[in-house]
């Protein structure tokens, strides 16, 4: 091996590892805040990378429609939840979230859809679009069950995911979808040459981990998340509402998963259920950094990335056992170096 | 009297055993109301359950409205506020950051109003604005939860066992803070086993026994009940009244 095909190898590697930590982050986030390990994860990125591919067709895409339907459910669990106090308030603080901001995204979507819209609407409505879907799941899934344990919450996401991968197959059918390329920039150092795409990742990558530091460390609402994360019941003391909480990460995990998904459509070829795979491997990152750090997933996630370019180098068959088989050391350094712990009772 | 938190036969239960029975209580504004008993009594359970944390079976009611609607959340916005017994701090955030939290559901305007008025009641916790809340001594623990709570902007502040495991001179400052409390006009219901310091500072007690109230009237008097001063005041003979 020479140097340029290492660094070809290293170049990919950090354009995947970019995407796994953006995706990692979002794990640690919402298990942080909900105790959920988001196995749908993968679902935001496909769908918000076909959503994108089929708005640049000009069509509007099914996903949209789900939002609605799922703002709807919201809405009805909300009124039953709310019905031995039905105040006017709070029914209408629940329409306007769960009815009207789904129609307006739909409608909007109706009103821009065409083989002419700039690629920045398509991006900003399949952001808006997948976003809610997240926003809802949160509030049909896993809220009802918020108070319950570990494996509830996890066998809850698991349904989630194999629900919407279902549903994915229903929208975007068994066919891959390509999408339009976010800039055909090219900028060449050396050997390297960097497409205006792979740039964007790191650009986008970078701005993303910012702005959530910025987000946690200096707003009141960041705070209260992180306040959430560290002690539930305190929290609520103050009056932070888990549920809202819950919401937030909900939210910003779906738009970080959606952004993935645009960021990779150009690049590869993406189906229903490639998702799956791709947040499986932020899941990795997530765990190697043990679900709460971070840094280390962001470090981890690049590492998984690294692995990956250069095993698909030397043995591309067996690309996604070796990236997966990272994992096995790691759980077992830490099953050696951690105590063993009871579940926590919230 | 208008009582600011009224609680009428309330019953908490884990699962078939009852911890509280049929208790009532009242704290009017501007009171000091505590609550004795030795451990295992009950005490923290109802203080739990006024604040929303446990389901209580009883009618609850605070400045005029019924209780029994709302969540934690929304009690707290209503002005009820509980220092739990673990404190329940934002251990990796730090001390500004965990008081700032305590007027999350205040308007931002006030913030600045309210962390001046902390950190005049708790000076100490000027000087350690910036150090991790869980790397703070445990009295400073107490007071962090406590200045926590009155970011808030409270009507009803509950301490549950403010002197639990802090070194006497601490508690005596704890102590001296609850009573400026009162002073700018902060109710304050009290759960303690320090019943000595407990009466000492309040205007009237409850005295709990096995999840029940069995005396209840003026500090001064339950001070100087005898059966009182046995159980809880370490005195053993009779005329225990020089409290």
């Amino acid at each position: 091996m020479n140097t340029t095909i290492m660094l070809f190898l290293l170049q990919d590697g950090i354009t995947n590892g970019a995407i796994y930590a953006l995706l990692g982050l979002a794990l640690v986030l919402v298990f942080a805040v909900t105790r959920v390990i988001l196995i749908p994860q993968g679902e935001f990125v496909t769908f918000g990378a076909l959503s994108y591919a089929v708005l640049a067709t000009g069509k509007v895409p099914g996903t949209a429609w789900l939002a609605m339907a799922m703002g709807l459910v919201a809405f009805a669990l909300d009124l039953f939840d709310a019905r031995r106090s039905l105040r006017l308030k709070r029914v209408l603080r629940s329409l306007a979230l769960n009815i009207v901001l789904p129609a307006a995204i739909l409608a909007l979507t109706y009103g821009l859809a065409g083989p002419k819209t700039p690629i920045a609407v398509n991006i900003a409505l399949s952001l808006l679009i997948v976003a809610a879907i997240g926003l809802f799941l949160y509030r049909i899934a896993f809220q009802p069950i918020a108070h319950t344990s570990v494996l509830v919450l996890l066998i809850a996401s698991v349904g989630c995911h194999l629900a919407l991968q279902g549903l994915g197959l229903v929208f975007f059918g068994a066919e891959g979808l390509r999408g339009p390329a976010l800039s055909n920039a090219a900028l060449t150092i050396g050997p390297l040459r960097f497409t205006g795409q792979s740039l964007a990742v790191y650009g986008l990558t970078i701005a993303f981990i910012i702005a959530l530091w910025l987000f946690f460390g200096f707003t009141l609402m960041g705070k209260a998340l992180r306040a959430t994360a560290v002690n539930r019941l305190g929290a609520r003391l103050v009056g932070i509402r888990t549920t809202l909480s819950g919401q937030i990460a909900f939210l910003l995990a779906s738009v970080i998963g959606a952004i993935s998904g645009i960021l990779i459509v150009p690049i590869t070829t993406l189906y229903y259920d490639t998702g799956f795979l791709i947040g499986l491997k932020g899941f990795i990152a997530a765990i190697i950094g043990g679900l709460v750090s971070y840094p280390l997933t962001a470090v981890a996630a690049l590492i998984v990335g690294s692995v990956e370019a250069f095993s698909s180098f030397y043995a591309s068959n067996f690309k996604e056992v070796i990236v997966f088989t990272l994992i096995l050391p790691v759980l077992v350094l830490r099953s050696l170096a951690a105590p063993a712990v009871e579940e926590e009772k919230d | 009297m208008s009582a600011l938190l009224s609680v009428s036969d309330a019953h908490v239960s884990y699962g078939k055993v009852e911890a509280v029975r049929s208790v009532s209580l009242q704290v009017a504004g501007n009171e000091i109301v505590t609550i004795i008993g030795a451990n295992g009594a009950g005490k923290t359970t109802l203080l739990n359950a006024i604040m929303g944390v446990l389901p209580l079976k009883g009618a609850t009611a605070f400045a005029g409205t019924d209780m029994a609607p709302l969540d934690i959340e929304d009690r707290v916005a209503a002005g009820l506020c509980l220092v739990p017994e673990h404190r329940e701090l934002f251990g990796t955030m730090n001390v500004e950051d965990n008081l700032q939290l305590g007027a999350f559901r205040i308007p931002k305007a006030t913030t600045a109003k309210s962390f001046e008025r902390v950190y005049a009641l708790f000076p100490r916790l000027k000087e350690r604005r910036k150090q991790l809340a869980g790397t703070l001594s445990g009295g400073e623990q107490q007071m962090l939860a406590m200045g926590r709570a009155l970011m808030g902007a409270p009507k009803l502040l509950m301490l549950d066992e403010p002197s639990l495991g802090l070194a006497p001179i601490i508690v005596a400052d704890i102590f001296r803070t609850i009573g400026e409390l009162r002073a700018a006009g902060v109710s304050v219901l009290l759960v303690e086993q320090n019943a000595q310091a407990a009466l000492k500072i309040a205007d009237r007690a409850y005295v709990m026994e096995l999840g029940e109230f069995i005396l209840s009237g003026s500090a001064k008097d339950i001070a100087s009940n005898q059966r009182v001063a046995a159980s809880y005041l370490g005195f053993q003979h009779e005329g225990a009244s020089g409290i």
